[in-house]
């Protein structure tokens, strides 16, 4: 399958992908609960701007504003029966504005989880997941969406359904997790095994990696574990800027422009081949971030110490730490099996 | 069947609460119930098979959440576990006017549809025995509000894991402190993008990291409020 991304990487070597959605979306009006991809029919100049201004700041890829445009998100607005239109129209207003760039850019459709639990955890059966994976991949596609970035996600068989999807919709696909919960996806994912998820599926992912999580520290550490896991893969990270703080009755991020090219230094230096920004990461934190990667020469990768100490503590314990392998000896060990 | 397979029944009580512990850490629903009914035929309260058997074993499951040993699969299975056992003692608890911990009305914030963390505590604080009322998903103020007003709960737990949906949380506290009820309350939150200052700076009373720290100070608050009234 022919893809754009392994095309630009060559010539580029590093990419950089786009900042938050949801936060720069906020700061255009949008209100806390409602659904950003309504905009997408309401309000396409702002979604346009938002994509603009990362252009501006020099994304090579841009990832439509389709994160929560499942049926299973959508119903929450009562617009399940428009995920097709609605991601259509995503992918349509990204490759619009894309096109007017002066320099190649990439447009990714965006596909976040579902926020169902999958059998036998939940209700969601794994084919029923395909299928909703599968009706919004279609939509971007017809958009114009050159790749499904399937992403902020935690459960693996729910990526290995959305993966699933991209092949049957003809995409190539790329896929993240975010690391939040002691190092790992809250349902247990470490980042070195991340690669394993697709490994069965018959086209392979594009690209690999982490997204959101809790800030640069942690997803850099994510980072090297996953290199460090399978050295050849392309690896994403696109992590959150800094932690969300209140500031009077506006959300603020914690990470400042220097904060993030410094995280873009130890990503490349870790072995990124595509770097972005997530929650809180603004068109000006975007740009400083293409300033550090075209200023950057890569060295050697960073140690956990010397990433804490450029970019602050760890907020969890990193995946090696956590797990059943990390439990006291002995401890909780069934004492006799039964049948 | 295996040469050492345990037969619940032929336990001695202590033997077979710790053996109800470890199933409970192992998800093993059927076993849960057949222990909590060979408990009942042995004469035990169901108050005391409740905190001795079924509370004790969450408790260890919530600590080893806590500290990144297990995570929230493993924690679903043990927390269904429980409920299966706790649905047989539930009428028994009510029949015997058991001591509650305290009510708590929990929902997911409008705009969003997550509902696996908040469903985790609703399940770990009924596991600790509290009395739990779930709102569900996607709940504008008004639901809460609603909730509050008729079931009179000591705790209010918001719940958010989209960086979109979680400013919602001080919309509904800054609703609460209107209808001036917010004091009467202990207002806990949580899920993923949160934090303990994002906490503060939203107004609830503590940010909770996960289900096994929520149990653990909504029983310290829960203490509190108890001094506070008491030396009034």
């Amino acid at each position: 399958m022919h893809n754009p991304i392994d095309a630009l990487l060559a010539e580029k070597g590093v990419l950089l992908a786009d900042g938050a959605t949801g936060t720069n979306l906020f700061a255009m009006g949008l209100e806390s609960g409602e659904a950003p991809e309504l905009w997408n029919e309401t309000a396409p100049e702002k979604i346009e701007a938002l994509h603009q201004g990362f252009i501006d700041a020099g994304a090579d890829i841009i990832l439509t504003n389709s994160f929560g445009g499942t049926r299973h998100r959508l119903k929450l607005h009562n617009a399940q029966d428009r995920v097709f239109e609605l991601n259509r129209k995503a992918a349509e207003i990204a490759c619009r504005v894309a096109a007017k760039a002066g320099s190649r850019v990439i447009v990714a459709g965006s596909v976040g989880p579902t926020g169902e639990l999958l059998q036998p955890l939940g209700a969601l059966t794994y084919e029923a997941a395909v299928e909703a994976f599968l009706e919004q991949i279609e939509g971007l596609k017809a958009g114009g969406a050159e790749v499904a970035w399937i992403e902020t996600m935690s459960a693996p068989d729910e990526i290995r359904a959305a993966a699933e999807a991209a092949i049957r919709a003809g995409l190539p696909y790329t896929y993240t997790g975010s690391f939040d919960t002691a190092g790992r996806t809250m349902m247990g994912l470490a980042p070195k095994d991340i690669h394993a998820v697709a490994d069965d599926l018959p086209e392979k992912p594009v690209a690999v990696g982490a997204n959101c999580g809790v800030g640069a520290p942690d997803i850099l550490a994510a980072l090297l574990d996953m290199v460090e896991a399978r050295p050849q893969a392309t690896v994403v990270v696109k992590g959150n800027c800094g932690v969300p703080e209140f500031r009077g009755a506006e959300v603020h991020y914690s990470g400042t422009p220097e904060l993030m090219a410094d995280y873009v230094r130890l990503a490349v230096d870790g072995g990124a081949r595509i770097i972005g920004g997530c929650c809180g990461t603004t068109f000006e934190h975007l740009a400083a971030m293409r300033r550090a990667l075209d200023e950057h020469k890569k060295t050697q990768p960073p140690t956990i110490a010397e990433i804490e100490a450029r970019v602050g503590p760890m907020r969890n314990k990193g995946a090696a730490q956590s797990g059943a392998a990390s439990a006291p000896a002995g401890r909780r060990e069934r004492r006799r099996g039964r049948g | 069947m295996s040469d050492d397979e345990i037969i619940l029944s032929e336990l001695p009580d202590d033997e077979l609460v710790q053996q109800m512990q470890d199933d409970l850490y192992d998800g093993l629903k059927e076993e849960i119930e057949e222990g909590t009914r060979i408990l009942l035929d042995r004469g035990w309260a169901p108050y005391r098979v409740l905190t001795e058997a079924l509370v004790e074993g969450m408790r260890i499951v919530g600590e080893d959440f806590r500290d990144g040993i297990l995570f929230v699969p493993e924690v679903l299975l043990s927390a269904n576990a429980m409920k299966a056992g706790m649905s047989i003692l539930r009428p028994l608890l009510v029949e015997t006017g058991a001591p509650k911990q305290g009510k708590m009305v929990i929902g997911t914030v409008k705009g969003d549809i997550h509902d696996i963390g908040k469903n985790l505590v609703g399940m770990m604080m009924e596991g600790a025995g509290f009395e739990v009322i779930d709102l569900g998903i996607n709940n504008p103020v008004e639901n809460y509000l609603e909730a509050i007003e008729k079931h009179k709960p000591d705790i209010v737990g918001m719940s958010a894991l989209l960086t979109t949906t979680m400013p919602y949380m001080k919309v509904v506290i800054d609703a609460l402190k209107e209808k001036g009820i917010r004091d009467d309350l202990i207002v806990l939150v949580g899920g993923a993008p949160l934090n303990e200052e994002f906490g503060q700076a939203v107004g609830a009373d503590a940010y909770c990291r996960d289900a096994a720290v929520a149990v653990e100070t909504a029983k310290e608050l829960m203490r509190r409020k108890h001094n506070v009234n008491a030396a009034v």
